[in-house]
C-alpha cells in the first residue's frame, strides 16, 4: 500500500528541490514531453476540436454512468467474461486474492496500472503469498527498488540510467558481474531476457483498462513495450482492472478519443498497441486466457457525482497537466505523497483520501493555468483546486496566520476607497525603501516570498493611476 | 450489494432515480447508431494516396514495407526481408488459408511451421486483417487463423496485407470489422483480442529516451500486396 506522505507536501517539496538527481532526471525528462506532445499536436490541425468532443463524449457517459455500466456488464457476461463489483479498495483486493487462489496462482504479471497502486494490490497477493511482478520496464525497476511511481505515465521519471544501472548490478546477482550496461539499450535488453520468463510462468495476468466500451464488454489497454499484452495473453487467467469513469458507449467514442490520448501523453499520434479484450478464448483459439475477468472499481468515485469535483472523473490519465505543470516540474511526483502527482492528483487526491490530508496539493499551484490549456477533456483544473481551497478554508483547516490575512485582504478589498488608498501608499513607500533599485532581495514581513524570487520595485504608480489617466487621453 | 450501491451512489448524484424507458431507449439508439465523431482530413484522399499514407506512417513508426504486385511474391518478399536483416530463414506462421495457399516451395530454404507461437520463435508471419492508413496502424483480431502469440513472441513480426484491406481512419476498419464478423443472433462481433499496433515494440522509460525493442518485436515487416486497382499508384 502506498504510505500517504501529503500531508508533508511542504516538506517533501524542499527535500525535492535539495536532491541533486531527481533534479537532474527531471531536467532531462520534461523537455521531451512538451516538445513532443506540441509537435504531435501540430501535425492534426483537428485536435483543438477533438478536445471538445473528447468532453462531450465523456461528460455524455458521466451523466449516464449507471445505464452504461449495466449494459457493459451484460455485454462483458454475453462474451463469457465476468464482473466483479467492488464499492472500496478492500472488496477489489479481496475480489482479486479469490480469483488468484481459485487457480491456485503463484506468481501474477502486472501490466502498468495506476488503479492497482490505488488499490495497494502487489502488498495484498505478497502477504498472501502470491508473487506479483511488474512487467513495464518502469514499473519494473520501481519494483525492484521498492519505490513508488512519480508519474502516471512514467513511472520511473525521476531515476537517471546510473540508478537503473546500480539497481539492475544489485538485483540480478545471477548474471555476470563484468557484463556492460552502459547504454540504455544494454538496461532493456537486460530487462527483456529478465521478463520473459517470468511472462512464460505465470498463472495470472493483471492489467489496467485505459476504457471500456459498453457496446461490446471490451476492456482496452494503451502500451508501447507489449508487456500489457503478454501479460493478459499468456497466462490461464487475464484480470483487468478498471474505475468505473473509465467507460465510453461505443468503439467510434473510444477512436475520438485515442486520437487524444497518445498524443497528449507522449506525443505519438498512436501508440504502438493498442488492444482490445473481450471475454476468453473462444472455440478454436490456440492462445488467449481461458477466464477474464474485470474487476469494477468505485472507491469513491460515485461521491463525486453532483459535486464541483464531478468533471475530474471525465479524465484519461495522459499526464499533460504534470508534464506542463511548473510545480511538478521542480518537486517530481514523490512530493505529492500519494498514488496521483500534479494537478490531476492535487484534484483527486483530496477526493479520494480526504482534504485533511491532501489539503497542501491543491495550494501547490501557481495558477498559471497551463494543466487547464492542455487537458484533453478541458477539465477546469484549477477552478477545482481553488474549490478545494474554499472548503479548506471553510472547514478551518487553513493556518490561522493565513486566515487572517486573508480576512484582512479581503476587509481592504471591499472597500474600494480604502484599497486605493493603502495600495497607493503602499506603491510610494516601496518605491522610497527602493533606493533607486529595481528589485528587492529581501523584504520584512514578506520573506516567504522573497526567499525564493525578487520582488520588483513599483514604478509608475497604481492601476487605477496609469487607467484615469489613459481614460483621460483617450 | 456492491453493484445496487455504485449505481444508486451515482444515481443519488446525479439528483435522479434510475433513467426512465424513453431515455434508456434514446441510449440504446445512440449505441446502434454509434455516431461518428470529427474524423481527420488526413486520411480522407483518394485510395492510391490512402496506400502511400499508411506506407510513410508505417515507416514514420520505425517499420519496415515490401510492396509486391501480386500474392504470388510474398514467399520471395519474406525470404528476401530474412536475408537482408541477417536473418535464419526459419518462421512460424499464423495457420490462415491465404497464407498456407502462397507458393512457398518456390523459396525451398524457407522452412515454417504453422501454429501459435512460442518463447523460442525468432521470426512470425502474421495474416494482417486490415491496415489504417491514418497512423499506419495494423488491425490484428484474434481468431484460430491468427494466434495473438505471433504478434508478441518473436523479435521479428512479418505481416501480409492486401492493399484493398487499407482504409482511411480507424472507425471504417472497425465497421468492417463489425460487418464480416458479427453474429446475425446475438448482433456480437467482437473477437476475443483485438490489437491495433503501430510499429515494432518501444520504451521510453528510461530518462524519457525511445528505444526499440522492448517486451514485443524488435522489427515490424509489412508485406503489402497490390490487390486492389484502384489503389495502384497513378
Amino acid at each position: 500500500m502506498v504510505q500517504i506522505t501529503s500531508p508533508q507536501f511542504k516538506e517533501n517539496a524542499a527535500r525535492a528541490i535539495g536532491d541533486a538527481g531527481l533534479q537532474k532526471a527531471l531536467g532531462k525528462a520534461k523537455g521531451a514531453f512538451l516538445q513532443r506532445r506540441g509537435d504531435a499536436v501540430a501535425r492534426l490541425p483537428e485536435f483543438e476540436q477533438l478536445r471538445e468532443i473528447g468532453r462531450e463524449i465523456k461528460n455524455h457517459t458521466l451523466a449516464n454512468l449507471d445505464f452504461y455500466l449495466e449494459t457493459y456488464a451484460a455485454n462483458v457476461e454475453a462474451a463469457g467474461g465476468k464482473v466483479h463489483w467492488c464499492s472500496t479498495a478492500e472488496e477489489a483486493r479481496a475480489a482479486v486474492l479469490e480469483i488468484c487462489r481459485n487457480v491456485g496462482a503463484k506468481t501474477v504479471t502486472k501490466g502498468k496500472s495506476m488503479i492497482s497502486e490505488e488499490l495497494g494490490i502487489n502488498d495484498h497477493l505478497e502477504a498472501h503469498g502470491i508473487e506479483p511482478v511488474e512487467t513495464d520496464l518502469g514499473e519494473y525497476i520501481i519494483q525492484l527498488r521498492r519505490e513508488h511511481p512519480s508519474h502516471i505515465i512514467a513511472p520511473a521519471f525521476h531515476l537517471n540510467r546510473e540508478d537503473w544501472e546500480n539497481s539492475f548490478r544489485e538485483m540480478h546477482t545471477d548474471l555476470p558481474k563484468d557484463r556492460v550496461l552502459s547504454e540504455r539499450r544494454d538496461i532493456l535488453t537486460e530487462a527483456r531476457t529478465k521478463l520473459r520468463h517470468r511472462f512464460l510462468a505465470a498463472d495470472v495476468g493483471i492489467t489496467g483498462a485505459n476504457f471500456l466500451i459498453a457496446e461490446s464488454g471490451s476492456s482496452v489497454i494503451v502500451t508501447n513495450e507489449g508487456n500489457g499484452d503478454l501479460t493478459q495473453t499468456l497466462p490461464r487467467v487475464h484480470i483487468a482492472l478498471a474505475s468505473i469513469e473509465k467507460m465510453v458507449p461505443t468503439l467510434n467514442d473510444a477512436c475520438a478519443l485515442l486520437r487524444l490520448l497518445a498524443r497528449s501523453a507522449t506525443g505519438q499520434d498512436f501508440s504502438v498497441y493498442t488492444t482490445f479484450s473481450t471475454g476468453g478464448r473462444r472455440p478454436g483459439d490456440l492462445d488467449g486466457p481461458e477466464e477474464y475477468h474485470v474487476v469494477l472499481i468505485d472507491n469513491g468515485r460515485s461521491n463525486m457525482f453532483g459535486t464541483e469535483f464531478q468533471e475530474m472523473l471525465r479524465c484519461i490519465r495522459c499526464a499533460a497537466c504534470m508534464n506542463h505543470c511548473p510545480v511538478y516540474g521542480v518537486t517530481g511526483g514523490h512530493a505529492y505523497g500519494w498514488v496521483y502527482p500534479g494537478p490531476m492528483g492535487s484534484v483527486l487526491t483530496p477526493t479520494l483520501i480526504g482534504v485533511d490530508k491532501a489539503g497542501h496539493l491543491p495550494n501547490a499551484s501557481t495558477f498559471c493555468g497551463r494543466c487547464e490549456s492542455v487537458c484533453p477533456v478541458k477539465i477546469p483544473l484549477p477552478k477545482m483546486m481553488r474549490h478545494w481551497r474554499e472548503r479548506e478554508f471553510e472547514r478551518h483547516l487553513s493556518p490561522v496566520a493565513v486566515r487572517r490575512n486573508l480576512g484582512l485582504w479581503a476587509y481592504v478589498a471591499q472597500r474600494p476607497a480604502l484599497y486605493r488608498m493603502a495600495t497607493k501608499l503602499a506603491v510610494s513607500a516601496l518605491g522610497l525603501m527602493a533606493q533607486g533599485k529595481g528589485a528587492f532581495r529581501s523584504l520584512p514581513l514578506a520573506d516567504g516570498w522573497t526567499q525564493g524570487r525578487d520582488l520588483p520595485v513599483p514604478e509608475g504608480g497604481t492601476f487605477m493611476d496609469r487607467y484615469t489617466k489613459t481614460k483621460r487621453g483617450a | 450489494m456492491s453493484k445496487e450501491a455504485i449505481l444508486n451512489a451515482i444515481r443519488r448524484g446525479l439528483k435522479r432515480g434510475p433513467l426512465p424507458a424513453d431515455q434508456r431507449a434514446m441510449l440504446e439508439a445512440r449505441m446502434v447508431a454509434r455516431p461518428r465523431h470529427l474524423i481527420p482530413a488526413r486520411s480522407r484522399v483518394p485510395r492510391p494516396d490512402q496506400i502511400k499514407l499508411f506506407i510513410a506512417n508505417v515507416e514514420k513508426e520505425f517499420g519496415t514495407v515490401t510492396r509486391v504486385a501480386n500474392v504470388k511474391e510474398i514467399p520471395g518478399a519474406v525470404a528476401e526481408y530474412l536475408s537482408q536483416q541477417n536473418l535464419a530463414p526459419r518462421f512460424v506462421m499464423a495457420p490462415h488459408p491465404e497464407l498456407q495457399a502462397l507458393p512457398w516451395s518456390n523459396r525451398a530454404m524457407l522452412e515454417f511451421e504453422t501454429r501459435r507461437a512460442e518463447a523460442s520463435d525468432l521470426v512470425s508471419v502474421q495474416y494482417g486483417y486490415a491496415g489504417i492508413a491514418e497512423t499506419g496502424t495494423l488491425m490484428l483480431p484474434s481468431d484460430p487463423a491468427r494466434p495473438t502469440t505471433l504478434n508478441l513472441l518473436a523479435e521479428t513480426e512479418i505481416v501480409v496485407l492486401r492493399a484493398s484491406r487499407i482504409t482511411g481512419p480507424y472507425e471504417d476498419a472497425w465497421d468492417m470489422l463489425r460487418a464480416e464478423r458479427q453474429d446475425p443472433v446475438s448482433g456480437g462481433f467482437m473477437p476475443r483480442n483485438v490489437m491495433l499496433v503501430t510499429g515494432p515494440s518501444r520504451s521510453a522509460d528510461i530518462e524519457q529516451t525511445l528505444e526499440l525493442g522492448a517486451h514485443g518485436p524488435r522489427r515490424l515487416h509489412v508485406v503489402v500486396v497490390d490487390d486492389d486497382p484502384a489503389a495502384l499508384p497513378g
